[in-house]
């Protein structure tokens, strides 16, 4: 199987804090893979790394074989990496519709237009046909600054959708969710990511998330890889010794 | 854009050329001045719209009319419409030099560099007399308008009409922009660069082409200003005057591109009445009427439109 | 050449203790309360026009002379303690919640209503007070004379900046001041009153651009217009010193001052808008300015 994306001795520290440690990850096309650990461990910012937010101070980073260490986030995103985030990045003061057509202005390499509108046809269908999938067709024409968390995250995951992304990487998709909508929410996300191919890591406080929804899973602890393998297996294996995690 | 709007907007734009020809010379006047006020006004609202308040498009605003004297002085063009296109390629090739490092900063430190920049164009319009007329600036003969030369009485009304049809057509292309991918990606950069640099988008890219298109208005106001007035001077490139610009803008509001123009239109017959009335108080009704604004109508007198709405539903 | 050189050092000088209490006050504002105030240029025409009035008055009651001088820091006083919690209480506090373009907005509004005030109080014609600036007569350095007043201005502005360094880190209320400007939620968060600190911190600013103004009126015609010049030239000396801080506004003021020296015996022409070069060539090169921090959002 193809690697999708693969890191070598990815370091970087934050004064005395360590975040990440040479990090040697691998990621093969069509997984689901997930990233527990306790808070500091370095998972987010694994995620800053990979998507070029923060630069790495020594090691590299390869997407589909290709060196994009030190790139900038855009130019990243363009290669076909795309993100969400703990605290959903939308603008909150557009409506739905109007977050997702600059999702598709983006995707057609048309933001810089001046003059044809954004509100074209053959943008808006497909736009609305997307935001139905993920059950926000009645929303479309609300500012965003309205919706509840759980839209604002499933608008969150549409947006990054809606550029093709080969690697989808996720931020804790289910934090500020009601434990009741955690398992819909994620219901959703699989049920269209996994026809679309796409490859997804998602960061993961909740175990039984991670259980259900991941292939693999790595544990990230002060900036390590410290197990890596079969959820219910390293799960099992972290939980008996309780010292290791929190 | 809705057919009622359309209507009301060719309506009020018929109306607003036929009252040139009716109204007493120096009111006509004051609407000329307004209007070019209100498109340096609708280029601070443009960059609001991201977020960014500057405080130097009194730099494009005096390149704007400067060019247009130049190149009456020096060219010898006399003809308006030249002189229009002249001043505001112009002002938009200095956006794009000084765009390119503007462009990277936000809140204060653009509204502190757009202010650096303006501030550095008067100290060279002030210093250089042999070629500004220092202090004393210069005077721009009565130019031509489409190949006529009109006689003193007529031209004040020919220019207004002029100024009207380039208000127009900027306020056609503006609402147009707005619309657009870049438009709204202008209003997302106020929202959340993160995601829009997420979307593989350059927020760099978006702020500077909004900032040359700001340009190109103030610039066009500068020269409107300049042919109507018949005279430049540094003053118009002092950071007081984008302030003016600034608060007009408040006055009106960033929602519609209509907003603005209103704004400098109540703004110009204030001043006015003010100065002639009240010439001691009347900045700092200003400045109160723009400290009850910021609080309580952030959106400006604009928001007047909707009163209407909310009776009728109560 | 020598004799220029040490002409320019010496103008350069006064025009940076002129610049450095104005940046000081307006730098330790911006620091603590994140808000950049452009009425800070009316403080000190504010100051300005006080203390040409109490000059006049003190001028006009057959007085001890040299009590003049205390009209000054009178003057600075004044202002401060009635402007500067009248505005801060008044109408900035409700402004910190808003956007920091509203913000800005909020202090040129005030700039404005400043403006005419002043003119209301004093009216439009120049103002003199020169009585504090000719008493105390000329001194000669090498081949120039300079006045006195000049280096009493130099004086001032060493004293004023040792005084508030020693405030700052010698005295548990400055302890907290810094605090507050290098991070203020933590400062929320450690139970200071921070309203009565953001009080104290506009005050003491206040105090300061009113001294300015105060130390510069018998130096000048007092009139109308003098606070929309110098907000600007304070901007650049915090620009180029970095807001929010008190060595970068000392560093900022003397690199201003002497560059103007320079230029206004070297190369007249450029007087004017060699400031505001700088000024934009350090917000280009290192927008921070020479003392400033960078800050990173969190995602």
């Amino acid at each position: 199987m193809t690697v999708v994306l693969e890191t070598e001795g990815l370091t970087r520290r934050f004064g005395q804090v360590v975040a990440a440690e040479d990090l040697a990850v691998q990621v093969r096309e069509g997984e689901q893979v997930g990233i527990v650990g306790p808070n500091g461990a370095g998972k987010t910012t694994f995620l800053n790394l990979v998507t070029g937010y923060i630069p790495p101070e020594r090691g590299t980073i390869r997407f589909m074989g290709r060196d994009i260490t030190g790139l900038h986030p855009r130019t990243i995103t363009r290669l076909g990496i795309a993100r969400t985030f703990q605290i959903p990045q939308l603008y909150s003061n557009l409506t739905v519709l109007e977050n997702m057509l600059l999702a598709w202005a983006a995707r057609e390499g048309r933001m810089m237009d001046p003059w044809w509108p954004l509100r074209r046809t053959a943008w808006v269908e497909p736009a609305m046909d997307l935001l139905a999938r993920f059950g926000l067709a009645d929303d479309a024409d609300r500012p965003t600054y309205t919706l509840p968390e759980g839209k604002r995250k499933l608008l969150d995951v549409a947006l990054a959708l809606a550029l093709r992304p080969r690697l989808l990487l996720m931020d804790e998709p289910t934090s500020g969710v009601s434990v009741r909508e955690k398992f819909p929410l994620m219901d959703t996300l699989m049920e269209i990511l996994l026809p679309a191919g796409v490859t997804v890591l998602f960061v993961e406080h909740d175990m039984d998330v991670v259980l259900r929804y991941a292939q693999r899973v790595l544990v990230f602890q002060g900036g390590r890889v410290v197990a890596d393998g079969d959820p219910q297996a390293v799960l099992s294996e972290v939980l008996a010794a309780p010292s290791k995690t929190k | 854009m809705k057919p009622r709007a359309v209507l009301i907007g060719v309506l009020s734009f018929v109306g607003l050329g036929a009252v040139g020809f009716v109204l007493p010379r120096w009111t006509v006047f004051l609407f000329s001045l307004a209007l070019a006020r209100g498109l340096a006004a609708l280029s601070v609202a443009l960059l609001m719209r991201a977020g960014l308040v500057s405080f130097g498009q009194s730099l494009f605003f005096a390149t704007g009319a400067y060019t247009a004297a130049f190149m009456v002085r020096l060219l010898g063009v006399r003809e308006a419409g030249l002189l229009l296109v002249g001043a505001v390629i112009v002002s938009m090739t200095v956006a794009a030099l000084t765009g390119l490092w503007i462009a990277r900063y936000r809140e204060i430190f653009f509204a502190m560099l757009s202010l650096a920049f303006t501030m550095i164009l008067y100290g060279w319009l002030l210093k250089a007399y042999w070629i500004t007329g220092g202090t004393d600036g210069l005077r721009i003969p009565p130019p031509t308008v489409l190949g006529t030369a009109w006689s003193v009485d007529t031209l004040r009304s020919v220019l207004y009409e002029a100024t009207l049809v380039c208000t127009a057509v900027a306020l056609v292309l503006i609402h147009l922009f707005l619309d657009s991918p870049l438009g709204y990606a202008l209003r997302a950069v106020r929202d959340n660069e993160v995601r829009l640099e997420y979307l593989g988008s350059s927020v760099w890219q978006v702020v500077y082409w909004a900032y040359v298109l700001a340009a190109g208005l103030a610039g066009l106001g500068g020269v409107l200003t300049a042919l109507n007035v018949g005279h430049v001077d540094p003053q118009l490139a002092y950071w007081t005057t984008a302030g003016e610009f600034v608060f007009i803008t408040l006055l009106g509001g960033t929602e519609s591109v209509l907003a603005p123009l209103i704004g400098a239109v109540v703004f110009e017959f204030l001043r006015t009445y003010a100065l002639k009335y009240a010439p001691y108080t009347w900045q700092m009704a200003l400045g109160g009427m723009m400290l009850l604004l910021i609080l309580f109508m952030p959106r400006g007198l604009w928001t007047l439109r909707y009163l209407r709405f909310r009776k009728a539903v109560s | 050449m020598i004799d220029t050189l040490v002409v320019i050092g010496t103008d350069g000088l006064i025009y940076a203790a002129w610049l450095f209490l104005i940046a000081l006050g307006l730098s330790l504002i911006y620091g603590v309360l994140r808000v950049l105030n452009i009425a800070h240029g009316s403080f000190y025409a504010l100051g300005a026009y006080a203390a040409a009035s109490l000059i006049g008055l003190y001028g006009r009651r057959d007085l001890w002379p040299y009590g003049v001088y205390l009209m000054i820091p009178l003057a600075a006083l004044a202002v401060g303690v009635v402007v500067g919690p009248l505005v801060e209480r008044g109408i900035l506090r409700w402004m910190y919640p808003r956007e920091p373009v509203y913000q800005l907005l909020a202090t040129y509004a005030l700039f404005l209503i400043f403006e005419d005030l002043t003119k209301l109080v004093w009216g439009v014609d120049p103002i003199y007070a020169y009585a504090p600036y000719t008493l105390l007569g000329e001194v000669s350095i090498g081949d120039i004379t300079y006045p006195w007043y000049s280096l009493l201005l130099v004086g001032t502005a060493a004293v004023v900046g040792i005084l508030v360094s020693v405030f700052i880190r010698r005295t548990r209320t400055g302890r907290i001041i810094v605090a507050m400007i290098e991070d203020p939620e933590m400062s929320m968060a450690l139970g200071i009153d921070v309203p009565r600190m953001s009080v104290l911190a506009f005050s003491i600013g206040t105090v300061l651009a009113g001294l300015g103004g105060a130390m510069t009126a018998p130096m000048i015609a007092v009139m109308p217009g003098m606070g929309a010049e110098v907000i600007v030239l304070a901007f650049a000396v915090v620009v180029l010193g970095g807001l929010g801080s008190l060595e970068g506004a000392a560093v900022g003021a003397l690199l201003i001052g002497l560059l103007r020296a320079a230029t206004v015996h070297l190369f007249p022409v450029l007087e004017l808008f060699v400031i505001y070069l700088v000024m934009a060539l350090v917000l280009i090169l290192r927008p921070r300015g020479l003392w400033g921090r960078v800050e990173v959002r969190r995602l």
